[in-house]
């Protein structure tokens, strides 16, 4: 009987380990709650609502960090979905056999560049680049709020380019991961009823469509926590505008920024809310996105443990 | 035009499209590894290897201190994500069936998506703020937690794909399960898990937002784990923002020592990965 008693020991001692990652992550929620007590109880939702951030006299209003946050991700991600999504067709579906590991390597190197590089080559290269175009843009055209604001090459716009970079090879691996899991019944029925080649990939992108929303939603979880990279270029002005020329903030910038500044308690605890909010936000956002990977990959290696039997046949005879 | 020619135009296009994206991501890449070795390497120097950073505003100095700082930071952190990091893997790859591996499995894929800089207000709320001091054990403790979701997959994902028999035939011979799993499974995924290790180092290495207000920084040599730590990345950061020509010269160098850095782990571990696979077939 020692040996089951040595296995039950086993299963218990490693699963403490196990049990440790589940207390880090709701640990992680319980401390930022708690270092955030005097402002979750001084300000309550005003909070959220509130437009005016000025720790001299003690104000502290997220709102202008939150919208900071939202739009330069969903700007990322407009740039990054249909670029990431051409990657991952590209390499899947269209490429010569030869090329297809060396071009998913060299996407993949994209994410392995730190943020801070992405910083440096942000504040030193991009954002020039970036004044110039702003000063490039037509009278008529600056009329537009879109384009409002001084072509100073910091703010939303180089932002948004920066963070679109960053997330484009997180999704386009995921997505092709799940194109790749595609059933290839799917696409040869579409041939055999005479589609083209980008009607049979259409084909496939809607049979893992429900994945792809996944890779997206992953690529956007990414966007919202980037830090040092959004905070060397984007201008950090706690302001609320829709213009990409003008210089905002964001959420992970704020805290990146203010954290160490922060002189009295109740200005630390407005930034450790913010960034609760900012765990809460991508946590949920991760949770969603994994699911739907996680749901549409199963739904595809079962479809692919009915055809398997048939295939392996065709390839015996 | 046909019905027919009309599709396969568009089919036409639209594959144009996706390789156009293609080259549209490499623009970035090329432009940035461009520059950061243009850039870099005629900044580079030997006092950039051997010299701690120069007062405010005088021009000479180097990194030397980031460097070992870093390369302490990064030691804390495999200290303490490996071993908890491998454990935890052997228990998901060990008991998978159960509700609970789910749940542990689904925690560290959630932990892996927080992002950075919040887990640098946990690891300033747990080791910063009780003793109020930053430290270099705060910093290799937060660069720890982001380690930990990627070594636990990965020793999950290797260990299964350790051939069934070798574990039947370890539980044949009388071992228990936790002999069969550390002297014989273990060993046959290792390579494998030190390759994925070598990608945990590689991410974390890069890191600056969770070192913010965790190892802080420190302009002169210090080895000392319980004080400010001077590291690489946030060398960087603050030569990137000052406005003395020297100290931005200074920053391409830095980044171009951390991209060589990934670069060669990554590269290590992808030709570590084929030799791997090499060798597994039959």
């Amino acid at each position: 009987m020692k040996r089951s008693s040595d296995d039950r020991m086993f299963r218990l001692a490693t699963g403490a380990f196990a049990a440790l990652l589940l207390l880090i992550v709701v640990g992680i929620a319980f401390e930022l709650s708690r270092q955030s007590m005097l402002s979750i109880e001084k300000f309550g939702l005003a909070f959220w609502k509130g437009r005016t951030w000025n720790p001299v006299s003690g104000v502290f209003g997220a709102l202008p960090f939150i919208w900071g946050t939202l739009y330069s991700s969903l700007l990322a991600l407009l740039l990054s979905t249909p670029i990431a999504l051409g990657i991952a067709i590209f390499i899947s579906e269209l490429s010569p056999r030869i090329l297809r590991q060396p071009l998913a390597y060299l996407t993949e190197l994209l994410a392995a560049i730190p943020s801070i590089v992405y910083g440096v080559w942000g504040m030193f290269v991009l954002t020039p680049m970036v004044r110039k175009l702003e000063l490039l843009t037509p009278e008529p055209l600056r009329k537009f709020p879109l384009f409002s604001g001084p072509p100073v090459g910091v703010g939303m716009g180089t932002a948004a380019i920066i963070l679109s970079i960053m997330v484009v090879p997180l999704t386009s691996s995921v997505a092709r991961e799940i194109l790749k899991n595609v059933p290839s019944a799917q696409r040869e029925a579409a041939y055999a009823l005479g589609a083209t080649r980008w009607e049979a990939i259409k084909v496939a992108i809607g049979y893992g469509k429900t994945g792809i929303i996944g890779a997206i939603m992953l690529g956007l979880g990414r966007a919202l926590g980037e830090t040092m990279a959004v905070t060397m270029v984007i201008g950090n002005a706690p302001v609320i505008a829709t213009s990409l020329f003008k210089p905002q903030y964001t959420m992970a910038a704020v805290i990146a920024n203010e954290f160490t500044e922060a002189a009295d308690e109740l200005y630390l605890h407005a930034l450790i809310e913010i960034g609760l909010l900012l765990f809460i936000i991508t946590i949920f956002v991760n949770i969603v996105s994994r699911l739907l990977i996680w749901s549409t990959k199963r739904r595809m290696t079962t479809a692919f443990a009915l055809t398997a039997p048939a295939q392996e046949e065709a390839a015996a005879a | 035009m046909s019905n027919a020619s009309r599709r396969k135009i568009i089919s036409k296009i639209a594959e144009s499209l996706c390789a156009l994206a293609v080259v549209l991501a490499l623009i970035p890449l090329v432009m940035i590894l461009f520059y950061v070795l243009t850039h870099g390497l005629t900044a580079l120097n030997l006092d950039f290897f051997t010299h701690t950073p120069k007062p405010v505003g005088e021009a000479g100095g180097g990194m030397a201190n980031a460097i070992v700082g870093t390369l302490i930071l990064i030691s804390i952190a495999s200290l303490l994500a490996v071993p908890v990091g491998m454990v935890c893997g052997i228990h998901l790859a060990e008991y998978s069936g159960s509700k609970f591996t789910s749940i542990v499995r689904f925690a560290a894929d959630v932990l892996n998506g927080v992002p950075s800089i919040v887990i640098g207000i946990f690891a300033y709320g747990i080791v910063v703020l009780p003793v109020k001091r930053f430290s270099a054990i705060a910093g290799g403790f937060a660069l720890g937690l982001l380690m930990l979701p990627v070594v636990v997959r990965t020793t999950e994902e290797l260990l299964r794909l350790v051939p069934q028999g070798l574990r039947e035939g370890a539980l044949a011979l009388g071992a228990s399960r936790s002999r069969a799993v550390l002297t014989v499974i273990v060993p046959a995924a290792l390579p494998g898990i030190l390759t994925g290790i070598l990608v945990a180092i590689a991410r974390v290495a890069g890191e600056t937002a969770p070192l913010l207000f965790t190892s802080f920084n420190n302009p002169y040599w210090s080895t000392k784990i319980t004080q400010p730590i001077a590291s690489l990345t946030y060398q960087v950061y603050v030569y990137a923002n000052s406005p003395y020509d020297d100290w931005r010269r200074q920053a391409w160098a830095g980044a171009f020592l951390l991209v060589m850095i990934i670069l060669t782990l990554s590269i290590a571990a992808r030709l570590a990965v084929r030799r791997l696979e090499r060798m597994n077939r039959p």
